[in-house]
């Protein structure tokens, strides 16, 4: 028996998949000024099926169904239309939805899956126009891509609505201003564009992945949309770079462990601590395969590195097995790509772990005073790590307790405070 | 270039005729005719017509309930395209895929705006 | 609301006196204005009388339409109306019965 949960379910798991490619296609045919129409287009989808659904039941295809109904609102709405300035319809194959001889076939033409792929992946292009910001590019993707409501996106920034509004709002002004068309960039532009593209998946992802939320189902949510983006990515022709590959493997890597970081009680466990048997081998294979395939052509992204990093941990069966020459080796490379204070930090941590802290504080010494580096919490909690495994507890404490003051997460705080504890116990 | 229109006459025997595949394909013809015409900017608009209605006679109070002319001579649709000239205009008109479908074109010459 | 097509039909009298033609014009121009005021005209042309008329799947063709006289299609008018009925309610008023024209009412459908 079919039951509301069931559907409430589905139709839940169905609009995180396909509502970014119904409003991709609908703005399409609307054009980038009419954005808001297309999401209402989408929106209605929705309800309609939650109303029919209930009483007749599942249909036996719902994606289908879907797509038919938001297919035949757009024909409602191009047929109101024709004569009003809302939609343009200068553009030759548009001319042809304005008659009743070519309408139906037309609109036929635009649902095809091979254009409803072109339409999703040009949007996320558009989504991440280098002149957008990245809080800005993420925020437009959740809503117009990835189905999240204003709320879910508030939430998901751990921000209100209103400033989630006004973001979105600049966004679409932004497109409309700029008459962006969502395109997949030509073989000329294509790196650098996915490059801007793969920086929004991948902050999408930490943002589920790293713990700054309480909220799981917003994690995970964050997580799965991140790698669908990415995927979406692998499933066109054009947009299958090594980076993107490198990228989907890494995310596949870090999501294996998602579910050992932390206790029941949202307490982070420490990576030498994890029970690894609860690590997702399926996810950890996939993630071979992909770093497999990101490896021809001459490029070596960031990507390519953390997810080789990640997959040295992923492939030691216990903690003492990790092969930290390796590691370190990545690190060096990885460094000299990218300068990135985390990337250096992270590199302190495996010379810690490698050849103990005194090294491990010379290294850090070589960049004393560095204001930025300063302002991270990861700076005070790695020193803090040194001075406790030199046995100075006091100094430990007291970089911890900087730490503390400096992240964000609750969950670090928490973890910080215990060590607090536990060494001047 | 002025403006022409085609008007479709002939009622909808044929179509009805056919199997949903071939309307189908026959709509696909359309969408190619018109599809070139519109990628060379020389299709404006045009329609397609339910085949009932109403007539209102000479003085403007008799109404009878179906077209003027029916059969062969209903107008079925119609298209506002650009042309030179009214032989241009013609050649154009032979692609019409309803004319395989035993539909005749008129082909005439929109009343210029001056 | 839907929307119709007037097929403007016969009605041609040459013998009138450009007073009595400039007059007619401007019942046109009225009864237009009204309905673009209602947000009811979509659009609308008048047609030069020659004609080329294909036929035998576009093999023959003719120099004349294919009606002529009162049936001569003369223009088409489109506009919305909430029915058939309704749309022929509003062409009675249309001038061009004062040359006697006949005006048919049809639907616009759309091909499917």
């Amino acid at each position: 028996m079919e039951n509301r949960d069931h559907i409430d379910h589905t139709l839940n798991h169905l609009f995180r998949q396909e509502s970014g490619k119904m409003v991709s296609v609908l703005i399409k045919i609307f054009g980038i000024e009419n954005i808001e129409l297309a999401e209402d287009v989408v929106q209605d989808a929705l309800v309609k099926a939650l109303e029919t659904w209930k009483f007749r039941g599942m249909p036996d295809n719902p994606r289908a169904w879907l797509y038919r109904t938001a297919k035949n609102k757009a024909i409602d709405i191009i047929r109101h239309n024709k004569h009003s300035r809302v939609i343009d319809f200068s553009d030759p194959e548009k001319q042809l939805l304005t008659s009743g001889y070519t309408l139906t076939t037309t609109m036929d033409n635009y649902w095809q899956e091979q254009h409803i792929k072109d339409d999703f992946l040009g949007m996320m292009y558009a989504c991440c126009h280098p002149d957008i910001s990245q809080e800005n590019q993420i925020t437009f993707i959740l809503k117009a891509l990835c189905g999240f409501s204003t709320k879910e996106v508030a939430r998901s920034f751990l921000s209100n609505e209103d400033t989630i509004s006004k973001r979105l709002y600049r966004t679409k002004e932004y497109f409309r201003k700029h008459k962006i068309r969502p395109v997949i960039p030509t073989s000329d532009e294509i790196n650098p564009r996915t490059k801007t593209v793969l920086n929004a998946i991948y902050l999408m992802f930490n943002e589920g992945y790293n713990s700054t939320h309480a909220d799981q189902l917003i994690r995970k949510d964050l997580i799965s949309q991140a790698m669908l983006l990415c995927k979406s990515l692998l499933s066109e022709k054009r947009t299958q770079l090594p980076e993107v590959y490198a990228l989907m493997g890494l995310m596949c890597f870090h999501a294996s462990r998602i579910d050992s970081r932390l206790t029941k009680e949202g307490r982070l466990i420490l990576l030498s601590e994890q029970d690894r048997t609860t690590w997702d081998a399926e996810l950890i294979q996939s993630g071979e395969q992909y770093l497999n395939k990101a490896a021809f052509g001459d490029e070596l992204s960031t990507y390519h590195l953390e997810a080789a990093i990640a997959y040295q941990h992923c492939c030691a069966k216990q903690y003492a097995d990790t092969n930290w020459e390796m590691i370190l080796e990545y690190y060096e490379l990885l460094l000299k790509i990218a300068n990135d204070p985390i990337v250096f930090l992270n590199r302190c941590l495996v010379i810690l772990e490698l050849r103990g802290p005194k090294e491990a504080l010379i290294a850090l010494e070589n960049v004393k005073n560095n204001k930025l580096l300063e302002k991270y919490y990861l700076y005070h909690a790695t020193l803090g790590e040194i001075y406790q495994r030199l046995e100075d507890n006091r100094t430990a404490a007291t970089y911890y307790q900087k730490a503390m003051q400096l992240t964000q997460s609750k969950q670090e705080r928490q973890f910080l405070k215990d060590k607090i504890a536990r060494i001047l116990k | 270039m002025k403006e022409f229109m085609f008007l479709f006459r002939g009622d909808d025997k044929v179509w009805d005729s056919k199997s949903p595949e071939e309307q189908q394909m026959h709509m696909q013809e359309w969408q190619q005719w018109i599809g070139e015409m519109a990628q060379q900017e020389k299709f404006i608009g045009g329609e397609r017509l339910y085949s009932h209605g109403n007539t209102i006679h000479p003085g403007g109070t008799k109404v009878t309930d179906r077209p003027l002319t029916e059969g062969k001579e209903l107008v079925g649709g119609y298209l506002i395209i650009k042309a030179d000239k009214i032989e241009d205009a013609t050649e154009m008109a032979k692609g019409c895929p309803g004319l395989q479908w035993n539909s005749y074109v008129e082909v005439r010459e929109v009343w210029p705006e001056d | 609301m839907k929307e119709f097509m007037y097929i403007i039909r016969g009605g041609h009298d040459a013998n009138r006196s450009p007073e009595e033609m400039q007059q007619h014009m401007q019942h046109w121009q009225q009864w237009m204005g009204s309905l673009e005021k209602s947000e009811q005209l979509v659009g609308g042309q008048p047609l030069m009388n020659e004609a080329k008329t294909l036929t035998e799947g576009g093999k023959k063709v003719t120099d004349r339409p294919l009606a002529e006289g009162k049936e001569l299609v003369g223009g088409y008018l489109l506009i919305k109306a909430n029915s058939l009925d309704h749309a022929a309610q509003i062409a009675k008023d249309c001038p061009g019965f004062e040359y006697g024209c006949s005006v048919e009412v049809r639907e616009i459908s759309p091909m499917e």
